[in-house]
C-alpha cells in the first residue's frame, strides 16, 4: 500500500516536473525566437522597407554621439517598446522614427525592443555620482542635487545612480548623446513628446534653461568609458 | 475587510488632530496649485549657500555629515538595517521646508520628549533616527557618525534662532480630513500616484545597488517606531513632498487616505517590543494615529 502511495506520488512529480520543463520550455523558445526576430530587424531591417536599426543606433546598439541618435543597448524592453508605439501612433514625434515605427508590427517592435534590451550597456558607465561635487558644476548638481527652491528634483533620484536608469519607467541617461538628451528636453518643452508618466517630465523641463539642459546633457553623455559620447559632451561646452 | 473599530478610528484621529496637531502655524500651499511652489516658509529662513561650505578640518565633517545624510547605508553603514537615506524623508538634503529640515530641527534640542520621558539632546534625537527610521542601531554617542551629523546641522542651522520653531519646520500638520481616513481610497490614492515608483508591492525600486525610491513597508522598511509609521506625520511628509516634483498637488484627503494605506501595512518590530502586542500598543502607540496592533485584512499588525 504504502509503495503503491509512493509510487503514484512520485509519478505526479514526475508529471509535474515534465509540465514545468515543458512551459519553461516552451517560455523560453518563445523568447528566443522573438529575439531573433528582433536581431534580424536590427541588423536587416524588413522587406517592408524599414531600415536596419543598427545603420544609425550602432552594431552593438551604442548610439551615435556625433548624430545624437541615442544608445538602446541595455535600455529596459519595456521603455523601448514603449516609444516604438508613441512613435507608431504619433504621440511621440520623429520624421526618422514615426514612419519605421508604423511599419513594424506590435510583435515586431516588442522583439525589436526585447533584441537592444538584452544588448549590455556601452563600457565604462558608472552606477553612482561623485558624492563631492562643486555646486558651480550646473550640469552635476542638477543631474545629483536638483534645484529643490524651485521644487526641481535631482535628475538621479528617479534615474538611479548615475543615470543608469530604473525599471520601465525612467530610462537610462547615463551614457547617451548629448544631442539626444538635449533635443528631449526641448522636446517636452515642445510638446514633441508625449507627457509621459504621470506627467513628470513637462513639469521638470519646466524649470531648466537652455543652459541647465545643455549642462545636464553634458554630464550624462560623460558617465561612460572613454567613448567618443564624452568627447562630444566636452567639445559642446 | 476593515472591523468596525477601523471607522470610529478615522473620526478620532481626525478630532485627535485637530485638539493637538494644529499648532505648527505652518501654511503652505493651497491645494492644486503649482507643484512645490510653497513655502513662505522657504524665504523666513534660508541655510547657508553649498559653495559657502568651509573647506577645513571643521568643514571636513560637516561635509561628511552631508554624506552621511544623503548616502547613509555607504557612509553609516554598520548602523543601518535598511537601505534607506536620511535624505529618503529629509528631502533636498535636510535643507527642504516642510520635510523635517535639519536647520529647523537643530534649533529645537535640547528638548523634553515624551516619546522617551526625559530632556534629549540633538545626538539622542538622531539616535532614534537610526534605531527607528534606519532600522538599525543607535550609535553611541560621540561617535563620529552623530558629531559629523551634528556637525552637518549646526552649520545650515548657521544664523537661526536657537530655542524657536522655524516656518517650514517638521512636516505640515494638516487640518483633520473631511471624510474619514480610509484605507480603500489611500489604496486607490496609491495605485494612482505612488505605485509608479514605489511598486505596487510598496518595495520600492533598487538600481545599482542602491535603493532609489524607498520601501514604504515590509522587511526593508522603517520599522514601526518610526515617526513615519504616524499617520499624521506621514499625511503631512506625502501633502507637501509626494509625488516627487509634484508636491502639494494632492488633497489633504488623499494624502490622509494614502498615508492611512500605507501606514496600514507590515513593517519590522517595533525595538521597544514588550512581548506583547497589546502592552507594546497601550505603551507606545497608544494613538489613534497608529495602527500598529490593530487588525487589518485579517492580521494584527505588529503581530511576530
Amino acid at each position: 500500500m504504502s509503495d503503491v502511495a509512493t509510487n503514484v506520488s512520485s509519478r505526479c512529480v514526475l508529471a509535474m516536473g515534465v509540465v514545468v520543463a515543458v512551459v519553461l520550455g516552451l517560455a523560453s523558445t518563445a523568447r528566443a525566437d522573438d529575439m531573433m526576430v528582433g536581431k534580424t530587424i536590427a541588423t536587416q531591417g524588413t522587406a517592408k522597407g524599414v531600415a536596419a536599426c543598427i545603420s544609425c543606433h550602432g552594431a552593438q546598439g551604442e548610439g551615435n554621439a556625433a548624430a545624437g541618435f541615442p544608445r538602446l543597448a541595455g535600455v529596459n524592453a519595456a521603455y523601448l517598446s514603449e516609444q516604438l508605439s508613441a512613435f507608431a501612433n504619433g504621440e511621440r514625434k520623429s520624421t526618422i522614427m514615426q514612419p519605421f515605427a508604423k511599419l513594424l508590427s506590435s510583435n515586431g517592435r516588442s522583439a525589436v525592443a526585447l533584441y537592444f534590451s538584452s544588448l549590455p550597456p556601452p563600457a565604462g558607465i558608472k552606477a553612482g555620482d561623485n558624492t563631492a561635487i562643486n555646486p558651480s558644476d550646473t550640469g552635476a548638481w542638477i543631474a545629483t542635487r536638483g534645484r529643490w527652491d524651485q521644487g526641481l528634483p535631482a535628475c538621479a533620484q528617479c534615474h538611479g545612480p548615475g543615470g543608469i536608469g530604473v525599471g520601465s519607467a525612467f530610462p537610462p541617461l547615463a551614457g547617451q548623446p548629448a544631442a539626444y538628451i538635449e533635443s528631449q528636453l526641448h522636446g517636452w518643452k515642445k510638446g514633441a513628446r508625449p507627457p509621459g508618466p504621470m506627467a513628470l517630465m513637462p513639469v521638470v523641463v519646466s524649470k531648466l534653461s537652455d543652459t541647465d539642459i545643455l549642462a545636464v546633457a553634458a554630464y550624462y553623455a560623460g558617465n561612460v568609458g572613454s567613448s567618443n559620447n564624452a568627447a562630444a559632451a566636452g567639445s559642446k561646452q | 475587510m476593515i472591523n468596525q473599530s477601523w471607522f470610529s478610528r478615522g473620526l478620532l484621529a481626525g478630532l485627535f488632530v485637530a485638539a493637538f496637531g494644529a499648532t505648527g502655524g505652518i501654511t503652505y500651499a493651497a491645494e492644486g496649485s503649482t507643484p512645490d511652489s510653497t513655502p513662505s516658509a522657504a524665504k523666513a529662513f534660508a541655510p547657508p549657500a553649498e559653495a559657502s561650505m568651509p573647506t577645513d578640518e571643521f568643514g571636513k565633517s560637516i561635509k561628511l555629515g552631508e554624506q552621511i545624510f544623503n548616502h547613509t547605508p555607504e557612509f553609516a553603514g554598520k548602523y543601518v538595517g535598511n537601505p534607506l537615506n536620511c535624505a529618503s524623508c529629509h528631502m533636498d538634503a535636510g535643507r527642504k521646508p516642510n520635510s523635517s529640515p535639519l536647520w529647523a530641527a537643530y534649533l529645537l534640542y535640547p528638548a523634553y520628549r515624551s516619546k522617551n520621558g526625559h530632556v534629549n539632546s540633538f545626538a539622542e534625537r538622531m539616535q532614534g533616527c537610526f534605531r527607528y527610521s534606519m532600522n538599525g542601531k543607535a550609535p553611541p554617542l560621540g561617535d563620529p557618525v552623530l558629531v559629523a551629523l551634528e556637525t552637518y546641522a549646526f552649520w545650515l542651522a548657521k544664523g537661526a534662532p536657537v530655542g524657536e520653531k522655524l516656518p517650514g519646520q517638521g512636516y505640515p500638520k494638516l487640518p483633520p480630513p473631511a471624510l474619514q481616513a480610509d484605507y480603500t481610497r489611500g489604496s486607490q490614492v496609491y495605485a494612482q500616484h505612488c505605485a509608479l515608483c514605489h511598486a505596487a508591492d510598496g518595495q520600492g525600486q533598487s538600481s545599482g545597488g542602491k535603493a532609489v525610491f524607498p520601501p514604504l513597508w515590509g522587511a526593508h522598511s522603517f520599522n514601526w517606531g518610526a515617526g513615519m509609521g504616524e499617520i499624521q506625520n506621514a499625511a503631512g511628509f506625502i501633502k507637501a513632498n509626494m509625488p516627487l516634483g509634484l508636491g502639494n498637488t494632492l488633497t489633504d484627503q488623499q494624502a490622509w487616505d494614502v498615508a492611512t494605506f500605507m501606514d496600514s501595512q507590515e513593517r519590522p518590530q517595533d525595538p521597544r517590543f514588550t512581548g506583547s502586542v497589546e502592552a507594546t500598543r497601550a505603551k507606545y502607540h497608544d494613538s489613534p494615529n497608529s495602527m500598529y496592533g490593530e487588525k487589518i485584512n485579517g492580521r494584527v499588525l505588529g503581530a511576530p
